[in-house]
């Protein structure tokens, strides 16, 4: 199946395709596995990597906490948090559900979900660390569905000391 | 200082403003007395924007240290300030950040307040059916709203519960003004909020903004990208009086920054050789004030700190959650007058600073690494001395503590530590 004939299926059936719910588990598996490197691979260049909270989406308040719009930002971070920031170890896990198809366009489709992070320090301790949802635009390239969009709006404002690693 | 009031616990070291006990970030009973004297003493504490309240009736809750504060326009256009608490009760009057309201009434027993803070009206006040009611010397004029002082230097709106301490002007130093009016010189626009929950005392993310002598040696990645080097030209310039300290730097001016490849230095170690950014638009930047400095940190004694890195502005306001814990609140600036290019172009900047800041990320990290390393030695001290034993700047010189010096001056001063 090519990645176009995964956006028609949509289209047709308003549900969400096998290969995009793949694309989020994907997603979710890499970085919850440690393997930040493969992170930019799931979005295409230019893209829009933004992480904001509901207050400022609410309030029409542009501002991000994190963004990135190419392959290179993308890139960047995961040098930076592999090689020059310096933060305490920790994990996330990724609970992503209730993803539904919001619009399907010309080549693309907009879906809306959920996600909860607990995050895991190197000492042991748990907590949840960030809820909130995934606003994404996910377009055919070549055989796979990538993000050329994914906002990830916080229900939260306050953070818990840093974001190092995406969410 | 009455008998009621709290009593430090904690003996300062006989070496003064080099030492910091390490009691002072966990005491209880420091925190106590620091919301009393610190907060509520003879201080001028950030409350938020004028922009941020732009019509009659609009409000924005604020924190100076454990008390919300209510900072509203009134009917008339003025700027007012009031302890966020019902008279009655206790009860806070206003729980949403922002709004916009034509008086203030209590939820619980509907005491109505107008925006100066006097008290209209209390349900049944008279009883019902002439029977009941609150005592005829009852008077609504004694149980007003507590008002603080208000004044505001270019759009930034400061607060005091003191009636002694000197005007807004007069409370910050020249160069104070200066830079404020430099980086304020024109209406802002509010680009967003964020905030940190620190697991540090506030104290420990005050002394993280007034200490230039980690900037380029924790935050690496700055360094190693020629952002911010104490190479380059810069000055530290502190109040008369210490309390205040602002920093800058011009990063075109840089000469002699090899020393950071230095073994000594983390930007000499094998994780440094060849970094750079494969997409440089990041630190894509304009000169905005004409003067070339690139970096501009300054702290106003107690709680808050403003801020131009490269393109972006922001206010932060440190809020103690007990002694244990703090919050640092962002407001992330542009101004009106920004045409679309520069707002993006902020908004990218926005990467170098906050929770996943390229050049902040570190700053809640240390204060919780001090935090934990110093438990259970209240009398044991920090070591202050790089630069001197005094409030003194080295003219040239920013690898220097004089800022923290100059934060405990005040502080010992309010404490009467
Ligand atoms: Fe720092």
């Amino acid at each position: 199946m090519t990645g176009a004939a995964t956006i028609q299926l949509a289209a047709d059936h308003a549900h969400v395709p096998a290969p995009i719910t793949a694309l989020f588990a994907d997603y979710a598996h890499a970085i919850d596995g440690g393997r930040i490197e493969d992170w930019p691979d799931f979005f295409t260049d230019p893209c829009l990597y933004k992480i904001t909270t509901r207050e400022n989406v609410e309030r029409r308040l542009p501002a991000a906490i994190l963004l990135c719009d190419s392959r290179g930002m993308l890139l960047d971070r995961v040098a930076s948090v592999r090689r020059a920031n310096i933060f305490e170890p920790h994990r996330y896990r990724h609970f992503v559900s209730a993803i539904r198809v919001t619009e399907t366009g010309p080549g693309y489709i907009r879906l809306q979900s959920n996600y909860l992070i607990v995050r895991t320090m190197a000492n042991g301790t748990m907590a949840v660390f960030s809820t909130g949802e995934y606003l994404d635009k996910v377009v055919p390239v070549g055989d796979s569905p990538r993000f050329a969009e994914r906002v990830v709006v916080c229900d939260h404002s306050v953070i818990n000391n840093l974001i190092a690693l995406p969410i | 200082m009455t008998a009621s009031e709290p009593q430090p616990t904690v003996a300062w070291p006989k070496e003064g403003i080099t030492r910091i006990p390490y009691g002072l970030y966990f005491e209880p009973a420091i925190h106590e007395a620091e919301m009393q004297r610190i907060f509520r003493g003879p201080v001028w504490n950030f409350l938020g924007l004028d922009v941020e309240v732009p019509n009659p009736g609009d409000y924005r809750l604020a924190e100076i240290g454990d008390t919300s504060v209510i900072l509203v326009r009134n009917g008339t256009g003025a700027l007012r300030a009031f302890v966020n608490r019902c008279a009655h009760k206790g009860t806070q009057l206003l729980y949403e950040p922002f709004g916009s309201v034509k008086e203030l009434m209590c939820i619980y027993h509907n005491w109505l307040y107008n925006l100066d803070g006097a008290l209209q009206s209390v349900p049944f006040a008279k009883g019902l059916n002439g029977k009941g009611g609150m005592p005829g010397t009852f008077c609504h004029a004694d149980h007003g709203l507590t008002a603080l002082r208000v004044e505001t230097i270019n759009g930034l709106v400061f607060g005091t519960f003191s009636d002694r301490v000197e005007p807004l002007r007069d409370y910050f130093s020249p160069v104070f003004i200066h830079n404020t009016e430099r980086v304020a010189n024109r209406p802002f626009r509010v680009l967003g909020y964020y905030s940190q929950w620190l697991d540090s005392n506030w104290k420990l993310y005050w002394e993280n903004t007034s200490d230039p002598y980690h900037a380029t040696i924790l935050h690496g990645w700055a360094t190693k990208l020629k952002l911010n080097r104490f190479t380059m030209e810069g000055a530290i310039e502190m109040s008369a009086n210490g309390w205040h300290h602002f920093s800058w730097s011009k990063m075109a001016t840089d000469q002699g920054g090899e020393i950071y490849d230095g073994r000594e230095f983390r930007t000499g170690t094998a994780n440094y050789s060849g970094f750079g950014l494969n997409d440089p638009s990041v630190i894509e930047q304009w000169d905005d004030y004409g003067d070339g400095i690139t970096t501009a940190i300054q702290t106003a004694f107690p709680n808050f700190v403003l801020q131009q890195i490269h393109n972006t502005v922001a206010t932060r306001t440190i809020v103690p959650r007990g002694p244990l814990a703090s919050e640092l609140k962002w407001t992330i600036l542009g101004y009106a007058d920004d045409d679309e290019r520069k707002t993006a172009i902020r908004i990218k900047q926005g990467n170098l600073i906050g929770p996943s800041g390229y050049i902040s990320m570190e700053d809640g990290m240390v204060g919780a690494l001090v935090q934990r390393g110093i438990a259970g030695d209240k009398d044991k001290a920090a070591v202050i001395e790089m630069d001197g034993r005094s409030i003194e700047t080295i003219r040239g010189s920013r690898a220097s503590e004089c800022g923290v010096r100059g934060f405990y001056t005040g502080y010992r001063a309010l404490m009467g530590l």
